[in-house]
């Protein structure tokens, strides 16, 4: 087996030191008989290096990936540009082959990443203090919920509709076994309804979830939510879009109590839905209610500035079932490359990544407006996501464009039967002006 | 090697790395497309560095850190084996990296028939039936299979199942799991050799029992010969039995959950499947159930009709979602490049993991304490005790001497039931040389602990910081860099 580095006379040169004449003796001590699987695994033969290529590109050949098709799906993840140097730093292995850092004199790379990581989150969110990453931005959410639960003593929560269908589900899935209430505050023009919001945020609800840009691509009223939340003595979630950071402010400034984010579009590929990156962030206050690893600034013995895993009475490994959460393996490689992407665009370039998308998305959902039978969902600010009313359901329309290698936008009247005929579109940096104007023909010929 | 500035302290005003083309659309004052009140009122203070300073910055990071691919890592439970450069490769691959998840179906049928024939495989490894690869990691897998086990007593009207056995010796993540799943821990002692007590276990399970989470074999090690009697005493409880995989590198090809009883199954795609642990994940923990269970697997599963494969939403009896889309996909297809590479093979794989252990073992135990005399499986669990009473050289001292021998620590002080524990997994990837050289490293420190103990207790001396000060992290947490800190 070409992973086995041990030779035939390796082999029997370690039987004789066990005392054994064979593995098989090993395992007779261990396994009882009545349930040893006495036949070959019914598995394909072993493959080469070569083989395995083959079979792999062969599998996945038929695919429409986004090097051959113009992406403008969206709803949840980005196809975003990502820099050189990210994957050179993911596919190092010092970072690639370590497991989290138990041994912090061997591992302040990884260490170091994370503290570094910890602090891009806070300058980007406006918040105090960030994790060291979750699963992905639905996991991410349901924590937050889950935090707030235990912060506030309280068993409702209340989530806007216009938060990502699926990170609904996933908040349901995690409630509902504590027997936790979840409320969901109604849409009116694509965003949340204040009015309604308001007569569900009582005395009993420990938080009110809103995504912004929501899944419609639309900006909640988020400072009005602010109020109505807080009002109640309800904390106040958001799920952001890192990159709209480059120009939207900063939940922190708007009284964002815990912030979450799904940070795929920080430099992880889009790779059929994972792995991504849940982003975590919330006040000073919240701190050690906080779900996941942190990384904290100490000395050594010698006198040195070094990382090391911290606040760790929070943590399953300690704390058992008293612990924050359950969460050991997070997504720190996600974490690394979002932390080169973040410093490789720095200051600048991430603003300028985020006015590319808002004046390419606005170009675009212009032309599209202008159609004949085509309209905006909402007369609502957005930045690089929108969502249309179309002539003809969006599988139709998106079943013609595959034919032009267009990946069209999400069909929303699936999730929001309320927006027939609603399909929501997704524009980044990476899409061209030729691009946007071939979606916008195709888009024309209505049948 | 000197530390690492932190990247903000390299930053200066006007440096930039990457740089966008101009736009190529018309374009506006983004105040005139949204309106002031939603837009940044101050930038994000991000580093302003040169694409040099990025690159000599993470590089230099890398050197400070220590993985499988830098020297011997035999850190126990977690199964530190070589991860194949040639999986990296297949997870590249443009069908795979750069495709959306919500694609239509007929666009993504390689994909979909990825994930359909790895169910397969590792139902067939795992004795199972069916699959979901949604978890994210082996404690997001333990809280999918744990609410699946809710959700079947649930659909029965057995509601007053709350209660999960855990035994003692049990990973941290089961009792937390089981708490954030809702129901209450009962913990179970283990007996010495870290299998589950059958008379304690008669005395906890009644009607409230949901489930037993159970490690075989345990975290000592050793495989639990009375499985099949513990799945018995839980099953005419009217719990179900669930199993941890993280220990599922010792008997692949030799014995199988499904076979042993359990209902319910997580793996650790990132232990036994060769996965790479990236510092702290992803990883990925599918969960297998029995055929009866299938119904509350999470939405969607994938299904194959006429050829064709599809996700299927239309199950009522699911427990919803546990991820945004449908898992860490991309350590998947690692996972799908290591079948594909080892086949029926993989029983080697166990047969030499195991084979390393006890090779370490039989050359340890004559400096260790060896909680039990037994054949070990593909990990073995010593103590310092006695060393420690002799000479005050703790198993932390060892470990941390360990580092100046190029060498990553055993797992320590776990399980909980054994004092001044050191469970070492070498894995079946590291050749006799590497063990020997290990070996060598440990009585090497074992004597110098007998002869200078005050020198093992000031190790590390040779990595780039020393023995740092975690309590005063913990007492002043400092968890971001500010400019004037």
């Amino acid at each position: 087996m070409r992973y086995i580095p041990i030779t035939a006379a390796d082999k029997e040169a370690m039987l004789r030191d066990i005392g054994v004449s064979s593995t098989e003796e090993l395992f007779a001590a261990n396994i009882p008989a009545d349930i040893r699987l006495n036949r070959p695994l019914n598995l394909p033969p072993a493959q080469t290096e070569m083989e395995i290529l083959s079979t792999m590109r062969d599998l996945v050949r038929e695919n429409a990936d986004t090097q051959q098709y113009i992406c403008f799906l969206g709803a949840g993840a980005y196809d975003h540009y990502i820099p050189a140097a990210v994957d050179a730093f993911v596919r190092r292995g010092e970072f690639l082959t370590a497991y989290t850092p138990y041994q912090p004199e061997i591992s302040q790379g990884v260490l170091q990443v994370i503290y570094e990581y910890q602090s891009l989150v806070c300058e980007l969110t406006g918040m105090d203090v960030a994790n060291a990453s979750m699963y992905d931005g639905a996991s991410a959410l349901a924590e937050a919920a889950h935090m707030a639960l235990n912060q506030t003593r309280r068993r409702k929560v209340v989530v806007a509709a216009s938060v990502h269908p699926n990170h609904r589900r996933v908040l349901r899935t995690y409630t509902h076994a504590s027997g936790v209430e979840v409320v969901e505050a109604p849409l009116t023009e694509c965003r949340t309804d204040l009015e309604r919001l308001a007569a569900l945020v009582t005395d009993e609800v420990a938080a009110v979830l809103v995504q912004t840009p929501n899944f419609l691509g639309f900006l909640e009223p988020v400072r009005e939510i602010e109020k109505l939340a807080h009002a109640r003595g309800a904390l106040f979630i958001t799920a952001v879009d890192p990159i709209s950071l480059g120009l939207l402010e900063a939940p922190g400034q708007y009284g964002a109590d815990i912030v979450v984010a799904e940070g795929q579009s920080l430099g992880s590929a889009l790779s059929f839905g994972g792995p991504y990156l849940g982003i975590l962030a919330t006040r000073e206050s919240f701190m050690r209610k906080m779900p996941g690893r942190l990384a904290g600034a100490t000395v050594d013995n010698r006198g040195q500035r070094g990382v090391v895993l911290t606040l760790q009475a929070r943590e399953q490994h300690i704390r058992r079932e008293k612990a924050t959460s359950n969460i050991c393996t997070n997504q720190a490689l996600n974490a690394l490359a979002a932390t080169v992407y973040l410093t490789m665009l720095g200051k600048e370039g991430l603003r300028e990544v985020a006015n590319l998308c808002l004046q390419k998305a606005h170009y675009a959902a212009k032309q599209i407006a202008a159609l004949p039978g085509y309209r905006l969902a909402a007369q609502a600010p957005f930045f690089k996501e929108f969502t249309v009313l179309c002539p003809e359901p969006p599988a139709e329309i998106n079943r013609r464009l595959l034919g032009k290698k267009i990946l069209g936008g999400f069909d929303t009247s699936r999730e929001y039967p309320e927006l027939p005929n609603a399909m929501t579109i997704a524009v980044t940096e990476q899409r061209t002006r030729e691009q946007i104007d071939a979606l916008v023909a195709a888009l024309g010929e209505v049948k | 090697m000197a530390a690492v500035p932190f990247i903000f302290e390299v930053s200066s005003p006007g440096k930039r790395a990457l740089r966008f083309p101009q736009p190529d659309v018309p374009t506006a004052d983004p105040a005139e497309l949204i309106p002031e009140e939603y837009l940044r009122s101050t930038p994000a203070n991000l580093p302003e560095v040169s694409e040099v300073d990025v690159v000599r910055h993470f590089t230099q990071l890398s050197r400070l850190n220590h993985g499988v691919d830098v020297d011997f890592y035999p850190l126990g439970s977690c199964t530190m084996k070589y991860n194949p450069k040639v999986n990296e490769e297949a997870a590249r691959l443009p069908g795979i990296a750069q495709t959306h998840p919500l694609q239509p179906a007929e666009t993504v049928q390689g994909n979909l028939k990825l994930l359909h024939t790895m169910e397969r495989w590792l139902c067939e490894i795992t004795g199972m039936d069916r699959m979901t690869f949604q978890p994210a990691a082996g404690a997001h897998g333990e809280l999918t299979g744990i609410l699946i086990i809710r959700a079947y007593h649930e659909s029965r009207g057995d509601t007053a199942r709350r209660k999960v056995i855990v035994p003692d010796s049990a990973h941290g993540t089961n009792p937390a799991t089981a708490a954030m799943a809702g129901c209450e821990v009962v913990t179970v002692k283990s007996a010495p050799d870290g299998s589950v007590d059958l008379e304690a276990l008669r005395q906890v399970v009644g009607p409230d029992t949901a489930a037993l989470m159970m490690t075989n074999p345990s975290t000592l090690g050793l495989f639990d010969p009375h499985v099949q009697e513990i799945a018995q005493i839980v099953h005419e409880a009217g719990g179900l039995v669930y199993y941890d995989g993280a220990n599922m590198n010792a008997i692949m090809g030799y014995a199988r959950p499904g076979d042993m009883g359990f209902d319910v199954v997580h793996l650790n795609l990132h232990k036994t499947f060769s996965t790479p642990h990236g510092g702290g994940g992803p990883g990925s923990g599918p969960v297998g159930v029995k055929e009866f269970l299938a119904p509350f697997l999470p939405v969607p599963t994938v299904e194959v009709k006429d050829g064709q494969y599809y996700f299927d939403w239309d199950r009522p009896q699911s427990i919803g979602k546990v991820t945004g889309f449908w898992g860490n996909f991309g350590v998947v297809a690692r996972a799908f490049a290591y079948v594909l590479a080892c086949g029926p093979e993989l029983k080697q794989v166990s047969e030499y993991a195991v084979l390393n252990a006890n090779y370490v073992m039989a050359h340890l135990r004559k400096y260790f304490d060896l909680p039990v005399d037994r054949y070990c499986m593909h990990e073995c669990v010593l103590s310092a005790h006695t060393l420690k009473q002799e000479t005050g050289v703790k198993t932390l001292d060892i470990a941390k001497a360990l580092l100046d021998e190029g060498i990553h620590p055993p797992t320590i002080y776990f399980p909980l039931i054994v004092d001044e524990a050191m469970m070492i997994e070498p894995t079946e990837t590291e050749d006799k040389a590497t063990l020997d050289r290990f070996i060598q490293a440990m009585i090497r420190i074992y004597n110098e602990a007998k002869t200078d103990p005050e020198k093992v207790k000031g190790a590390p001396y040779k990595t780039a910081v020393g023995r740092l000060d975690e309590a005063l992290a913990a007492r002043r947490p400092n968890l971001r860099f500010t400019c004037d800190r």
